[in-house]
């Protein structure tokens, strides 16, 4: 147990996808344009990095070598679907928000990358947890990307204002403006991380 | 137990079991969530008639039919009836030349031609600039740019950057000409419709407009946003 404790917060800290391994970046960029929309994609990678994590390493023995990579991608494009019709049955405005960026988390690398260099080596149950730290790790990073985004280009953290819109900075709302505190964000966690070693 | 070889054997059976198991299970789901997904669907439009007309008790999507918008094209037009007298129509439009490409919108008209409300139905146009025009238009305490309430049979909208009568967004003059493009085109439909109405009743027009949508899907219509720029 004290192991998979440490599997998740290795995700969420030490091996964090955004910060540190830099995996991803495609949705990190695109889809953080406010609070909630990153903190939807956050959670929808989450869920599909957790099934098919599990999924995997299940598997992982009936999977011969030479066709493990398209075998990973069937079992993930499942899960991804799965999370894609529900959401568009259940959260229709959310679906909208989010767009290509849900269907695309079929070819995003961390959920390949996890399946690949975890999950086909370890036990389900970790497995489950390194899954869920790094999903988890992923949520967070998204969320203050676009909470800050959405703070400086808008003046709203979740759609509540905290200032009138026309004091923000349009630019954080735009792709620049994404690298910008991206490239901030990671110079902090950086430091912080250096400075706890 | 050991691990499969990779035989030619092993990684077909291994692969068409994931397959056909994957199949499997997306069936399942789509069977569950496919009647949602459009009951969701038929919710977000059926919500935006009831923003853009007055109030009404028939089932417009329903009686919904084509109609010739005299350009080339056709587009769909929502009759809102109270009781037996209609008392507005709701048109969905769409112009390609956005900043974004495609811009999809619903436009509402009440009886004296006037546009009731309009709601953007679908947009890729830049966030904090083109994307205002999902409420720019609607702001009454600026009629410079308030497009509500507007008779259109008088004029034709254009921004005032073009000599003509409705304020641009902000930086955003290639949305607004699109948006207004869209909204002329409803109104185009719209006394099309009204038109229909007049002669022969609604269903008349139906076949009619039917008959001539075909012919008019022959001829090109102008497309391609996507290669504009600013």
């Amino acid at each position: 147990m004290r192991n998979n404790i440490k599997v998740l917060i290795n995700g969420i800290i030490k091996e964090n996808p955004t910060f540190v391994l830099l995996l991803g970046m495609c949705p990190t960029l695109a889809t953080t344009s406010s609070a909630l929309n990153g903190m939807s994609m956050g959670l929808a990678t989450l869920f599909v990095l957790t099934c098919s994590n599990m999924a995997i390493s299940s598997l992982k023995n009936l999977i011969p070598d030479m066709v493990r990579i398209p075998a990973f991608i069937v079992v993930i494009a499942a899960f991804v679907t799965i999370v894609e019709m529900v959401m568009n049955a259940y959260l229709p405005s959310l679906a909208d928000s989010l767009g290509i960026f849900i269907p695309l988390i079929v070819v995003n690398c961390i959920v390949l990358g996890r399946a690949e260099a975890f999950a086909s080596k370890n036990s389900v149950i970790s497995s489950l947890f390194d899954g869920l730290g790094i999903g988890i790790g992923f949520t967070l990073a998204l969320t203050v990307l676009g909470a800050l985004r959405e703070f400086l280009g808008t003046g709203k953290i979740f759609s509540m204002t905290v200032y009138p819109e026309n004091y923000g900075s349009l630019i954080f709302v735009l792709a620049p403006g994404a690298f910008i505190v991206l490239g901030y964000l990671i110079a902090i966690f950086n430091k912080l991380q250096k400075k706890t070693n | 137990m050991a691990k499969l070889k990779s035989t030619f054997k092993n990684m077909f059976l291994s692969l068409f079991t994931i397959c056909f198991v994957v199949a499997v299970l997306l069936a399942q789901v789509n069977k569950i969530t496919a009647k949602p997904i459009a009951e969701a669907k038929a919710k977000k439009l059926e919500n935006a008639i009831r923003e853009v007309v007055p109030p009404f008790d028939n089932d417009p999507v329903a009686e919904a039919y084509k109609i010739p918008d005299g350009a080339g094209d056709s587009l769909t037009v929502y009759p809102a009836k109270k009781g037996d007298e209609w008392v507005g129509f709701a048109v969905t439009s769409y112009s390609n030349n956005a900043f974004g490409g495609n811009i999809q919108i619903i436009v509402g008209f009440d009886k004296d031609n006037r546009i009731v409300n309009y709601s953007v139905l679908s947009h890729a146009e830049t966030p904090g600039l083109g994307a205002k025009v999902v409420q720019w238009f609607k702001d009454t305490s600026k009629p410079g740019q308030c497009i509500i309430g507007r008779d259109l049979s008088k004029e034709k909208l254009s921004v005032t950057k073009d000599g003509g009568n409705v304020d641009a967004i902000t930086a955003s003059t290639i949305t607004s000409r699109a948006f207004l493009e869209a909204v002329n085109k409803a109104y185009a439909a719209y006394a099309n419709a009204l038109a229909g109405d007049a002669a022969s009743g609604a269903t008349a027009a139906t076949d009619k407009s039917i008959d001539s949508n075909t012919t008019i899907n022959k001829n090109d219509k102008t497309t391609g946003g996507e290669d504009h720029a600013q």
